[in-house]
């Protein structure tokens, strides 16, 4: 086995992501069964490769530190599922 | 014929000949959606009234011979990922069911000062995860060539509906393929420029260093047109590159004479459809009459780019997916605290291939398993872009096929993910290696579905790409075909 049960819970809990026993059953199987498959990667040796960065050469896209665009809280707030005035509602996070 | 069955340049023409106005074209497309779309389902959400506006507009700039791009009145649809402003954008998940942005994406603005006509927000699989548009939270879309099977994905939306002239053309996204895939399977052209060419402002992440937005049209030359439109460097995209952006239809010569063409072996093996490898050699040789100079070359890395694209790409969207939190945007579930809020909001907003990928992700980048996954990933990504250096040393282009097999049966790998994974074989090097890759139609197998053949090019070189696939289309037939919208 690639990946445990108690992994997938906890790797659910970090992602943050509420599963049914059922998925959790499910998502077992299927993630040992995918991981199983990148274990071809072990195959190849890349002690003296460097991790991929970017595709084309890039440097740093510099600019000025200045405001470009209009406050508009309104439009911004609108998708919001809960709001007071300007700000966003949310449930009570300290007891 | 029906005007909606016209290519971009043709009805352009038409337009500016004033042989048809937009308001006749815009409504003859509103027609043809009526009449196919709950057989297709091609689109999540139309905008007909806007739409009719943008077209009246666009007549009034005819009138007074305000001409200002070739874009000008003419019925494009987007795949529901591009934000647009004040038109529900979806992203195919019950995350963003109602979600109305307050901008537009960059390239969606460059059509709009085009004077282009927006239809609606095409069908996708959820946050442009699959292969087949079967992941989308709605429904699935058909492929118009038989209702049976699927469109390709994750564009699957945007490539039927060109295909069945529901759109003049239409703009999609390319993480791994979900441009060229659907454009095989539907039998349409669909370009994924080079990484950085066209701006990712507003277009809704997932695999950020991959993500690309890019055309599918009904034939090469409208290819070039949209992306002549599209292409440029954006200020608010720090990814977007400043390059001069080229006049493609200038690379539309028909002369393939002396072109070098890449065959890379580790593409003809077992496992792909065999009318598929037939079409393909026989559509290589028809370059090669016509004065193309075949190489063979190796990409050895190749059997090793899938395992490499479902790391990296799920390690960014797990990333990329931690904003749908339910607190600014999007789904919120009713729950007694904060945790609770996040996860329950997401489990009930996001599907099962989401969910799958965000785990996959969260996995390979959590502490104890990164160097193994997402770093060992990442290094193999380099020695792919390296392959594709040295075959770009002996030829000008490579060639093969888009996609292993045509359209398969709706269903028929829903349940199982790594054979859904497989069919991006051929695709996603590119998008790792950051290069551009176009499809275009090559034939069709005995059950009578496209079959597509893939051209990548050089960084920036997306002038041969489209110089080879247009005097390739010249010499051919296979664009002027059109599916019937029936069950076989």
């Amino acid at each position: 086995m690639k990946i445990s049960r108690e992994e997938v819970q906890r790797v659910a809990l970090l992602a943050r992501l509420r599963l049914t026993p059922q998925e959790e059953s499910q998502l077992t199987e299927q993630l040992d069964h995918i991981l199983g498959y990148m274990e071809k990667l072990a195959e190849l040796d890349t002690s003296n490769v460097e991790p991929f960065s970017h595709a084309v050469d890039a440097v740093n896209a510099m600019r000025e530190d200045i405001v470009t665009n209009r406050p508009n809280a309104d439009a911004l707030l609108a998708n919001a599922p809960d709001r007071d005035a300007t700000y966003f509602k949310v449930p009570k996070i300290i007891e | 014929m029906s005007f909606t069955a016209l290519t971009l340049h043709e009805a352009g023409e038409k337009l500016r000949s004033r042989e048809l106005s937009s308001v006749e074209l815009t409504e003859a497309v509103f027609q043809r959606i009526a009449e196919t779309d709950d057989k297709i389902r091609a689109y999540i959400t139309l905008a007909k009234a806007a739409a009719l506006e943008q077209a009246r507009h666009a007549d009034q700039q005819f009138m007074r011979n305000e001409i200002t791009s070739p874009l000008l009145g003419i019925p494009l649809a987007l795949k529901d990922n591009f934000l647009t402003q004040g038109l529900r954008t979806t992203c195919a998940s019950k995350i963003l069911g109602d979600f109305i942005p307050p901008y537009d994406a960059t390239t969606v603005q460059k059509l709009r000062y085009a004077g282009a006509v927006i239809s609606g927000k095409t069908n996708l699989d959820e946050f442009a995860m699959g292969s087949s548009a079967e992941n989308s939270a709605f429904f699935p879309t058909r492929n118009p060539w038989n209702l049976q099977r699927i469109p390709g994905g994750s564009s699957g939306g945007s490539a039927a509906a060109v295909a069945a002239d529901q759109c003049i053309a239409a703009l999609g996204t390319d993480t791994g393929g979900s441009i060229r895939q659907p454009a095989a399977c539907c039998g349409v052209v669909g370009l994924k420029p080079t990484y950085g060419r066209v701006s990712r402002y507003g277009i809704i992440a997932f695999a950020s260093s991959m993500d690309q937005v890019g055309p599918l049209t009904k034939d090469v030359r409208d290819c070039a047109l949209l992306l002549e439109v599209i292409a440029g460097q954006d200020p608010v995209d720090s990814t977007s590159v400043n390059r001069p952006v080229p006049r493609f239809t200038e690379a539309l010569t028909g002369n393939v004479r002396g072109v070098r063409l890449g065959i890379p072996r580790e593409y003809f093996v077992s496992g792909i459809q065999p009318e598929v490898v037939q079409a393909v050699r026989t559509a290589i040789w028809e370059l090669e009459k016509n004065g193309a100079v075949v190489e063979e070359i190796s990409l050895p890395h190749t059997e090793f780019a899938v395992a490499v694209y479902y790391i990296v790409a799920t390690a960014e969207a797990s990333s990329n997916l931690a904003r749908y939190d339910g607190i600014r945007f999007g789904h919120r579930a009713q729950a007694k605290d904060l945790t609770d809020t996040y996860m329950i909001s997401r489990d009930e907003g996001f599907g099962d291939e989401v969910k799958r990928r965000i785990m996959l992700g969260t996995y390979a980048l959590s502490a104890g398993y990164y160097d193994a996954y997402y770093l060992k990933a990442q290094k193999v990504r380099t020695l792919i872009k390296r392959d594709f250096d040295e075959a770009f040393k002996r030829c000008d282009v490579i060639v093969t096929p888009t996609a292993p097999t045509t359209a398969f049966k709706l269903g028929e790998k829903t349940q199982d993910p790594l054979q859904m994974y497989l069919s991006d074989i051929y695709t996603i090097s590119t998008n790792l290696a950051g290069l551009p890759a176009l499809s275009l139609p090559c034939g069709f197998d005995s059950e009578g579905m496209p079959i597509g053949l893939q051209i990548i090019g050089k960084h920036f070189d997306e002038s041969t790409i489209l110089r080879v696939a247009y005097g390739y289309e010249q010499a051919t037939e296979w664009h002027k075909k059109n599916p019937k919208l029936e069950d076989r």
